[in-house]
């Protein structure tokens, strides 16, 4: 959900991320198990912490934002980062064997930001090339990496352990974290986080008032979403 | 008069004759930019009035759902350990809920265009999955899809899927885990306290 989370502290959110597996792979189990979530006593702890932090920083700050900035100015900050994004795209559809995507991931990287000014406009989608959705947890996927457990962590949110290493491969990949001076790449990644966080607050009030157990909804909503992009929206049949 | 009468009736039988054999995908259409037309115009409704929206969706969108089926679906294989009356109140409860949320959903986002994919389907098909996209200015096009099944009465949603997640399926672990904890009695306590605690908090 969060994938674009400032790189100001992300060496130390490596250590974190390690610290805590290792904290994981000693810590006792969950009492009644979910075998789609065997490290569940940790993730619910690491989700209040989240909800707290969401409640009274990032979905604030979101709000004014989604409330403030037009329209326009909005769209060119979403079209500007799927710009930038678009060349690891690109890279994860050729990873996964999809050239003919790729060609045209890196064709809309090219059209974006010359004729889009910088990306500021999506003119590729106009002329019907349309946005892939890959990254590098998809990629581990289709090469035959295994999920690894569900993890919920704060700020970046829900992940299993391939998606997590697939985030600290893509923030190494990333366009944004190489900007500088320092304070403009981390103004960049402030807004990019800003921009993300506001695109799903049309969907908190779904989530919300759907949840029996706001916790279990969004990790089930997350491993079919994930399902879902890996096989690139035509995900095979679950038997009931 | 009594002629006119005979016209209107055979009218009347031809037009539901053409309704229930309506394509799926066609149906999807029809009944999605009816709505949004609805929206587009309704400020209380742009200004999330969700009571409104609810009447909307009831009139125009529930005739064409099978809540039954979802209802089964959400459940899983407790659903056959469940006694007739027990189904029968889940239902009813799981579909107000599941009628907000899509009303929720629905509402929540502005300034959306929905694209209709070709459905590909054999004349003899009788469950179909009807895929659409929802274009939103500067986001990545969010995958919208209904299921569908034929029944006698037509064509029948049974299942719609938000971005690859189903609304309906994603209730499976929460209704198991409630279902462990107070059966299905507990289970249906449980959402009809829900829709009860929304209720009086949309009251405010």
């Amino acid at each position: 959900m969060t994938d674009y989370f400032c790189a100001s502290g992300l060496r130390r959110a490596h250590r974190l991320v390690l610290g805590a597996l290792v904290a994981l792979a000693c810590s006792g189990a969950w009492a009644d198990e979910n075998p789609r979530d065997p490290y569940e006593g940790f993730n619910r702890s690491m989700f209040a912490v989240n909800e707290v932090i969401d409640k009274y920083a990032a979905k604030p700050v979101a709000q004014v934002y989604d409330n403030v900035a037009p329209l326009p100015v909005k769209a060119s900050a979403g079209n500007f980062f799927g710009n930038v994004g678009d060349l690891w795209v690109g890279v994860n559809s050729a990873l996964q064997g999809k050239f003919g995507d790729a060609g045209v991931d890196l064709g809309r990287l090219l059209i974006n930001s010359t004729v889009g000014i910088f990306g500021l406009f999506d003119v590729a989608s106009e002329l019907g090339l349309e946005r892939h959705d890959e990254d590098f947890g998809q990629t581990l996927a289709v090469w035959g990496v295994d999920g690894g457990g569900y993890l919920y962590w704060p700020v970046i949110g829900p992940r299993n352990v391939r998606d997590t290493v697939g985030f600290a491969v893509g923030t190494y990949a990333d366009p944004v974290m190489y900007v500088r001076p320092v304070s403009v790449r981390n103004s960049m990644a402030a807004l990019r986080f800003v921009d993300v966080r506001a695109s799903l607050l049309p969907s908190d009030k779904v989530v919300e008032e759907a949840a029996l157990d706001k916790y279990a909804y969004i990790r089930d909503a997350y491993l079919q979403r994930r399902r879902n992009q890996i096989f690139d929206g035509r995900p095979p049949r679950l038997d009931d | 008069m009594m002629k006119k009468l005979i016209a209107l009736f055979f009218a009347g039988f031809v037009a539901s004759a053409a309704f229930a054999q309506e394509a799926p995908d066609v149906l999807v259409k029809r009944v999605t930019d009816d709505v949004l037309e609805i929206i587009r115009k309704d400020r209380d409704i742009q200004n999330g009035d969700t009571h409104k929206v609810i009447d909307l969706v009831d009139k125009k969108v529930l005739p064409h759902f099978n809540f039954t089926h979802m209802t089964a679906l959400a459940l899983g294989k407790d659903w056959r350990k469940a006694t007739p009356q027990q189904q029968q109140q889940l239902t009813a409860e799981f579909k107000i809920l599941l009628v907000r949320t899509y009303a929720n959903a629905l509402t929540g986002y502005k300034n959306q265009r929905v694209v209709y994919k070709p459905l590909k389907m054999a004349p003899t098909d009788t469950d179909v999955l009807v895929r659409t996209e929802v274009l939103q200015p500067g986001s990545k096009p969010v995958q919208l899809d209904y299921g569908l099944e034929k029944l006698e009465s037509g064509w029948k949603v049974y299942d719609v899927v938000v971005a690859g997640i189903s609304l309906v399926t994603n209730y499976r672990d929460q209704f198991a885990q409630e279902v462990r904890n107070g059966g299905v009695d507990g289970l249906i306590a449980s959402v009809s306290a829900k829709n009860k605690s929304l209720e009086a908090n949309s009251k405010k």
